[in-house]
């Protein structure tokens, strides 16, 4: 079943058409990757589908509901989690307040729960919000910064920290935005594992990412897109030798010589 | 018992009581901003309008409808943050100096109104009857500033506050997070707001008179003062801020014209050598802790679940 779906996505920026008249489907449980050139429209599309651009036309659908047009929080909480390109860590907080703040529609109590702080409903509720905050923590092996200054990591961690964050949402879909990018070839291997233990909790994952050899080491799925527009979609050999996206990433004499 | 109070206050020297009821609701204003600024991040230079809302609406309460001072005080912080949700719906949306400026202007426009209206007296001010209390008024307003200091220590550590924190933080991040940004800032902006009228209210009947030139501009900056000299966010840094500028006036005393100039290069030194404020960055529950030789509760509860974790066979990698 498609957990996410993208039926004629298009919107424009003024005269920009960022995003154009894009279909696609991410089947629950995979691992969808989501390729393209710069300023191809990527991270666009993940803007679109949390929430923070409203499509000019097109809908999108989230576990068979449209969610294209409801607020970016109500998206967040109904299940679709997700990290930023240029990480957007709450960086004067500890690395375990910023996760327990991703486990935050995950517990009800409001200003009454602040006031009646010591009581026992919400001390349970502290503590359920807070042994999740460990569980994230724990699936992206930063337990032991828990009570350190998220800003004072490094840069690396600092990525993982924002899919433990968006973890704790427990959320049944979670978009990665470039989560490999400035990462060298020890921990991007470290991250892959890490990626394929998250999937295996039950938690459908679509990334958006340049590094060729880590899509191809671990998405089921590819889609490729191009000035807004998707060009393929398949798995790893039919990318691989699809003339529309060698041309796209090579121009135009390479997918000739290809061929 | 209040007489034991009235029996103690006896001893103190009434000039020093005024100055101590002035730190006292020096706190209570500073700490209702700091939940504003410090927390959501939100810049006010209107504070000093919501402490003048109510002082009238209290004051207003009390002369014409003699209502008990303990529902009066709730009422008018009610009042207060209800004025504050108002306002704040439209001018939230703003950020940083655009909503600085804001909430400027809305502060002018609170001292014209009550500038004019015949029912705060116009310009000529409202004198307020003092309250006929059980226990003496100074001591009432230091309960209050207990009671804040308490209520915002909970708000801080607390789902609420988290969000509040999101919020100040990074509003994209935030919402992404599920968390309901314009939401959390109105609710913030009506809890610095509740506390103000509060603190409004104490100082109305407390002073025993009261004019809407008070509460201008340069009172709002000297709430906001304490709150940066203290240090953003932190509440012991609310309370040594404005604990050190509602006093700092009374000592300088002797300086008479010069003691702005003292006040002005104490805040440049400020921002110098301190800029995150005298607590800025240290929280004082911690500082206590470690003084003690104690850690967090947090730290401990999270140390014994990662311990029972190992212990079962299944610990970190």
């Amino acid at each position: 079943m498609a957990i996410l779906e993208l039926n004629n996505v298009t919107i424009r920026f003024g005269g920009l058409v960022a995003v154009n008249d894009v279909n696609l489907k991410v089947e629950e449980g995979t691992i969808q990757a989501l390729i393209g050139p710069n300023g191809a429209g990527k991270s666009t599309l993940f803007n679109l589908i949390t929430g923070i651009y409203t499509p000019t036309s097109g809908s999108i659908s989230f576990k068979g509901k449209a969610v294209s047009g409801t607020p970016t929080y109500r998206i967040a909480a109904a299940g679709i989690g997700r990290t930023f390109q240029n990480i957007r860590l709450f960086t004067d907080l500890t690395v375990l307040d910023n996760v327990l703040i991703g486990a935050h529609s995950r517990g009800k109590w409001n200003l009454a729960g602040a006031l009646m702080k010591l009581s026992p409903w919400v001390q349970k509720e502290e503590g359920a919000l807070l042994d999740l905050a460990r569980e994230c923590l724990q699936m992206v092996d930063l337990t032991y910064r828990a009570f350190e200054l998220s800003g004072n990591l490094p840069y690396g961690e600092q990525r993982r920290l924002e899919i433990a964050r968006a973890l704790a949402l427990k959320p049944a879909i979670i978009l990665l935005d470039e989560p490999a990018a400035g990462m060298n070839p020890q921990e991007k291997s470290e991250l892959m594992a890490m990626i394929k233990r998250i999937r295996e909790t039950g938690v459908t994952v679509f990334l958006v990412e340049h590094d060729m050899k880590f899509v191809m080491g671990i998405s089921d799925r590819i889609a490729v897109l191009d000035y807004g527009e998707k060009i393929a979609e398949g798995v790893h050999e039919e990318i691989r030798q699809n003339p529309k996206v060698i041309e796209a990433y090579l121009g135009k004499g390479a997918a000739d010589a290809h061929a | 018992m209040g007489d034991f109070f009235l029996h103690l206050l006896g001893y103190v020297n009434p000039y020093y009581l005024q100055i101590i009821v002035n730190i006292g609701i020096g706190i209570i204003l500073a700490l209702g901003l700091n939940v504003v600024t410090g927390l959501t991040g939100q810049l006010s230079l209107g504070h000093a309008a919501f402490m003048s809302i109510g002082a009238f609406t209290s004051a207003v309460l009390t002369i014409k409808i003699g209502m008990p001072f303990s529902i009066n005080l709730l009422l008018t912080g009610f009042i207060t943050a209800a004025v504050a949700a108002l306002i704040g719906l439209p001018i939230l949306r703003l950020t940083g100096d655009y909503l600085a400026i804001c909430t400027l202007g809305f502060a002018e426009i609170v001292k014209v109104i009550f500038l004019n209206l015949e029912i705060t007296n116009k310009a000529l001010g409202l004198s307020v009857p003092t309250p006929n209390t059980a226990i003496p008024m100074p001591v009432v307003v230091w309960i209050v500033v207990l009671l804040t200091i308490v209520c915002v220590t909970f708000i801080h550590n607390s789902r609420f506050g988290r969000a509040l924190m999101a919020v100040r933080g990074d509003e994209i991040a935030a919402e992404a997070m599920g968390i309901n940004v314009t939401r959390y800032k109105v609710q913030s902006f009506a809890i610095g707001a509740f506390i103000a009228g509060v603190g409004g209210a104490l100082y109305a009947h407390f002073m025993g008179y009261i004019n809407p030139s008070d509460f201008g501009f340069l009172k709002s900056v000297d709430i906001l003062s304490m709150v940066v000299l203290g240090g953003l966010g932190s509440i012991a840094g609310s309370v040594i801020g404005a604990s050190i500028l509602s006093a700092a006036p009374e000592f300088l005393r002797f300086m008479a014209n010069y003691r702005m100039l003292v006040y002005g290069g104490l805040l440049v030194c400020m921002m110098i050598f301190r800029p995150n404020g005298l607590m800025g960055g240290t929280s004082f529950t911690e500082m206590v802790l470690r003084a003690l030789g104690r850690k967090p509760r947090l730290k401990i509860i999270m140390e014994q679940k990662n311990s029972e974790l190992t212990r079962s066979g299944n610990g970190d990698t």
